[in-house]
């Protein structure tokens, strides 16, 4: 039996096991919005604005690990996404987007809502694809999933024309497609294996550094126990928090422009530097002639355009984090090499002098409530098991440091793009993919008002976000690097005229709470928590001037670190200045 | 240093435009660049001439891999190859200098492909420093048009680039 393009579009969504769309209709598209209304196997989620969408589908698919499916109409459908397809693009995030296009007709004409798609997201996206005949509809959905999901994931979009829509073709769904030109490497080589296992047994000061390619890889398990085998210290970037237990002693912290002492100085003084999924960011690496200057470097990572892009690897192995893991652990089991028990342990000394700096304390206050004391009582009282996404500034930075994941996909943020906006409609696709379990967004009052929109989003579906607004009344990592290198000159960082947060949230349909005393922090997270069906907006006035510590400055090496003034006195610092 | 990048694409449109975004993007030099079919139809070769250090090199062939219209790739100038290309130039030729041009274009041999009473159309191959040269011979005063069409290249030997 002949479909149309839309009813092929619907059943391709099926069969590839796709659960929610999330999308906003318009003229191109409606072909597809009538054949999604003549079913109910697909479900459609209607944003507010097409950038949640892609955030929205994007929090999916990290919290999940399945691909987020974002559907938009043409021209300014597809343009609102383009923010959250860069966003999914620097995080490597499995996305497809579908965007309603022109009729062929009338594609080149400046027809209505007529944009370029494929050229206004060609630089965003791991691929994207124009269909321009029905008949290769089924098999470019296919590819675009295959494309999305395999190799370093990233997004896809397919710009369907409204025409294709409507033209008739037999359907076919393939059950799997390749393509000569896309074969990502899986195992990784064997003498590279070995060559780095042999390095790694022979460390004196080893460090294994892990980003978000061993959460996209499902690799956590095999981490995990490649770590407590060595006995080696870990760190997390941003990205690849929750890959490795934080409550493990053999974990340091979070490194980079906001982690710990432990794991920047570890970084440092290292000989043996073992990085798994991740890819030397300029916030991770500081200044690139300071980095690792005693490191001998193992990088693995499945793209090979990773390796040795900013710091030259001396083992490079390419395959996907997962088997590599396994294959390196076979290794090391078999090895009649035993890591240097004493080099270890003077190596876990030393360590624990930088530990012993307690980097991450912070002054309390019973007059005014600090953003770290909300986060820490946040994490308390979810037991750590919340999925918590954030926006984009200092709460993101106190999140990742106070928040301590044991398990991957739990922390959801824009780390690569640093997209405010972000948190919420992420959140909103997390709680669709975790029905019942805590998802809390954490935000500060600049970055929630770039998608507050989606506030609506989360009524229509009941969905009990829960979101902890830290309102210091300013963009504060704005305002804190004005304060330390323009010279306190607060140049548009104070954010004025705040609408009030309780009223706002309650025209949405939901609860609103405003805490201003560090006595009523813990009480109002439980109230809002006991809440299990409603949505509830804590707006928590904090102190408006806390900065977030420590950190590394630009053009500063790992090893020069600012330490929070309340840490500053101590012999650790001397010792080091 | 130089660098020829031989490239066989998948013949769809916007293939061209992800090469040629890539290198805009990421902010690498092109010098020059042709492409067309082969003789499967459904491939481009495309011939790309850029500088940059080793590291950047290795980041463009990597970058490039990574696109999903490459299907293979290769640096000839890793290897022994030979490169031409086309000049096609139109240049005054009156009086005196009629005899002069025709005889410098045979020196380079050159092929006149198109005379009027007042100039001539000549068509000249080679390599980059051969097409300079007779430029330069030929000197800025008589020429009305140039048309260069960029090295295309292929490395020397019984081995191919094909799938």
């Amino acid at each position: 039996m002949e479909l149309t393009g839309a009813e092929i579009f619907v059943r391709c969504l099926r069969d590839e096991g796709v659960e929610y769309v999330f999308g906003y209709p318009g003229g191109a598209s409606l072909h597809i919005y009538d054949a999604l209304y003549k079913q109910d196997e697909v479900k459609h989620v209607l944003v507010r604005h097409e950038q949640g969408a892609a955030h929205a589908a994007d929090g999916y698919a990290r919290s999940s690990g399945k691909p987020g499916v974002v559907l938009v109409t043409s021209g300014p459908g597809v343009t609102n996404t383009v923010t959250g397809i860069a966003t999914a693009y620097m995080d490597s995030i499995p996305i497809v987007v579908f965007s309603g296009q022109v009729a062929t007709s009338l594609i080149g004409n400046d027809a209505f809502q007529e944009v370029d798609a494929v050229g206004i997201t060609r630089p965003c996206v791991k691929h994207n694809f124009l269909v321009k005949d029905v008949k290769n509809l089924a098999e470019t959905i296919k590819k675009a999933f295959y494309i999305a999901t395999t190799g370093r994931p990233g997004p896809v979009v397919v710009d369907i024309p409204k025409d294709v829509t409507a033209h008739k073709t037999e359907y076919h769904y393939p059950k799997s497609v390749s393509l000569r030109s896309y074969s990502p490497v899986t195992k990784g080589h064997s003498g590279q294996i070995r060559k780095a296992v042999d390095l790694i047994m022979q460390a004196k000061r080893p460090m294994i550094y892990t980003g978000g390619g061993v959460i996209l890889g499902e690799s956590s398990k095999q981490l995990t126990e490649f770590v407590r085998l060595l006995g080696y210290p870990c760190t997390n970037t941003l990205m690849g928090l929750g890959a490795f237990p934080a409550t493990d002693p053999l974990f340091v912290g979070m490194l980079g422009m906001h982690g710990t002492y432990e794991a920047n100085m570890a970084m440092h003084e290292c000989d043996v530097l073992v990085a798994i999924g991740a890819r030397f960011d300029d916030r991770v690496t500081g200044e690139l002639s300071k980095f690792c200057p005693h490191a001998r470097i193992v990088h693995v990572d499945i793209d090979p355009s990773s390796i040795s892009k900013n710091v030259p690897v001396e083992i490079p192995i390419v395959g996907s984090v997962d088997n590599v893991l396994r294959d390196m652990i076979k290794l090391v089991k078999e090895s009649k090499q035993r890591p240097d028990k004493a080099a270890l342990q003077a190596w876990w000394k030393q360590i624990n002098e930088w530990r012993s700096l307690e980097c991450l304390k912070y002054e309390h206050s019973d007059k005014v409530i600090k953003p770290q004391a909300v986060l820490e009582k946040l994490y308390e009282l979810t037991r750590g098991d919340a999925f918590v996404t954030s926006d984009v500034g200092q709460h993101q930075m106190w999140a990742a440091q106070f928040y301590k994941f044991d398990k991957p996909r739990r922390w959801i943020n824009s780390g690569g793009l640093g997209t405010m906006g972000f948190g919420l409609p992420a959140a909103i696709g997390a709680q669709f993919a975790h029905p019942g379990e805590t998802v809390v967004c954490v935000t500060g009052e600049a970055s929630i008002q770039m998608c507050i929109q989606e506030l609506s989003t989360c009524k229509q579906y009941s969905l009990p976000i829960k979101i902890v607004n830290l309102n210091n009344r300013y963009m504060g990592m704005v305002r804190q690097w004005q304060e330390f290198f323009y010279d306190r000159r607060y140049s548009h960082s104070y954010m004025d005229a705040l609408p009030d947060f309780i009223k706002l949230a309650e025209s949405y349909g939901h609860v609103g709470m405003q805490i201003d005393k560090p006595s009523d922090v813990e009480g109002a997270l439980k109230e809002a928590f006991k809440l299990k069906d409603r949505l509830v907006f804590m707006d928590f006035i904090t102190d408006q001037t806390e900065n977030v510590y420590p950190m590394i400055a630009a053009g500063k090496g790992q090893h020069e670190m600012q330490l929070s003034p309340c840490r500053r006195d101590t012999s650790a610092e001397r010792e080091l200045a | 240093m130089r660098h020829i990048i031989s490239l066989l694409l998948e013949n769809e449109s916007g293939a061209l435009s992800r090469v040629a975004g890539l290198f805009s993007a990421r902010g690498y030099n092109i010098e020059s660049l042709t492409v067309a079919a082969t003789e499967d139809p459904t491939l481009s070769r495309m011939t790309l001439v850029t500088r940059g250090s080793d590291e950047i090199i290795e980041q463009i062939t990597k970058q490039l891999n990574k696109l999903l219209d490459v299907v293979k790739l290769v640096d000839l100038t890793e290897g022994a190859h030979i490169e031409r290309e086309m000049l096609l130039i139109k240049v005054e030729a009156t009086d005196g200098a009629r005899e002069e041009v025709k005889r410098l274009s045979d020196i380079f041999r050159g092929r006149i492909i198109d005379v009027t009473d007042r100039a001539y159309t000549i068509e000249l191959t080679g390599t980059g420093d051969k097409l300079d040269a007779f430029l330069q011979t030929l000197g800025k005063a008589g020429i009305i048009e140039v048309v260069r069409s960029g090295p295309s290249a292929i490395a020397r030997g019984d081995k191919g680039l094909h799938l």
